[in-house]
């Protein structure tokens, strides 16, 4: 793949707004994440509304029949992937703060947030 | 304008396939570029050939194979949306190709615009 080369770096945004389970959105936005990193593009992750659960600590989803993918993003560092942010916003209304996340992420207000989105020049969400 | 376009969604259930088409062929008629479209998730599900939809409805399928036939645009199913799905080479339509999802991240390099349909 000879784009992998290509020179050019792009600031992409996955956006995460899903809750972990329930859906396939947050494993296969996780999927993209990874084959992105092969890429050396500047890679952003964003948690906001119910996606803010997929980096709770504690997930136990053997009851519902799904893999536990959660380690996953606690393995992102090893990828180079390290810019992960949080919305301060969607936290607290859902009773979480910091010490509830699985990873070390920059928490930021939705004002913030929504100026970090305006200035990347590819955005994905699920 | 170079367009890359992802397609998040299954054809009837939901009707941002349709959405993505229209948006192909509007952007094609204003002389602009569909450099790919590419189909995550449900997406994966437009390029099956068993679909039999009845005769009096649209063919979102059919929609796609005549836009890429008539375009020449890079239509690119994810395999591993596809594999979970049951979408593999023995049921792909033709004018659909499967690929890996750096399909898409090379896509959003080297578009101008990556625009996503879907929920």
């Amino acid at each position: 793949m000879d784009d992998m080369e290509s020179g050019i770096v792009k600031k992409f945004m996955f956006v995460n707004r899903k809750a972990p389970y329930g859906t396939v959105y947050a494993l296969e936005v996780l999927e993209m994440v990874l084959i992105s990193a092969a890429f050396d593009q500047d890679v952003h992750l964003a948690f906001l509304d119910d996606g803010v659960l997929q980096i709770k600590k504690g997930q136990t989803p053997a009851g519902i029949g799904t893999k536990n993918f959660s380690p996953t993003y606690r393995a992102l560092e090893g990828y180079d992937i390290e810019k992960l942010y949080v919305e301060a916003e969607s936290l607290a209304e859902r009773g979480l703060t910091e010490d509830d996340l699985l990873v070390d992420v920059e928490v930021i207000s939705r004002a913030e947030m929504g100026k970090l989105m305006a200035d990347m020049d590819v955005v994905l969400t699920a | 304008m170079k367009f890359a376009v992802l397609v998040n969604e299954g054809p009837y259930n939901h009707q941002a396939a349709d959405s993505a088409f229209q948006f192909c062929k509007a952007a094609l008629d204003k002389g602009h570029e569909i450099f790919r479209v590419f189909f995550y998730y449900d997406g994966v599900n437009n390029a099956t050939s068993l679909g039999q939809p009845p005769s009096d409805d649209r063919n979102v399928t059919k929609n796609w194979q005549k836009l890429a036939e008539e375009n020449k645009v890079d239509l690119v199913v994810c395999v591993a949306a596809g594999l979970r799905r049951g979408i593999t080479e023995s049921n792909l339509a033709s004018g659909f190709r499967i690929s890996g999802l750096g399909q898409l991240i090379e896509a959003g390099i080297h578009a101008d615009r990556l625009v996503t349909f879907g929920d």
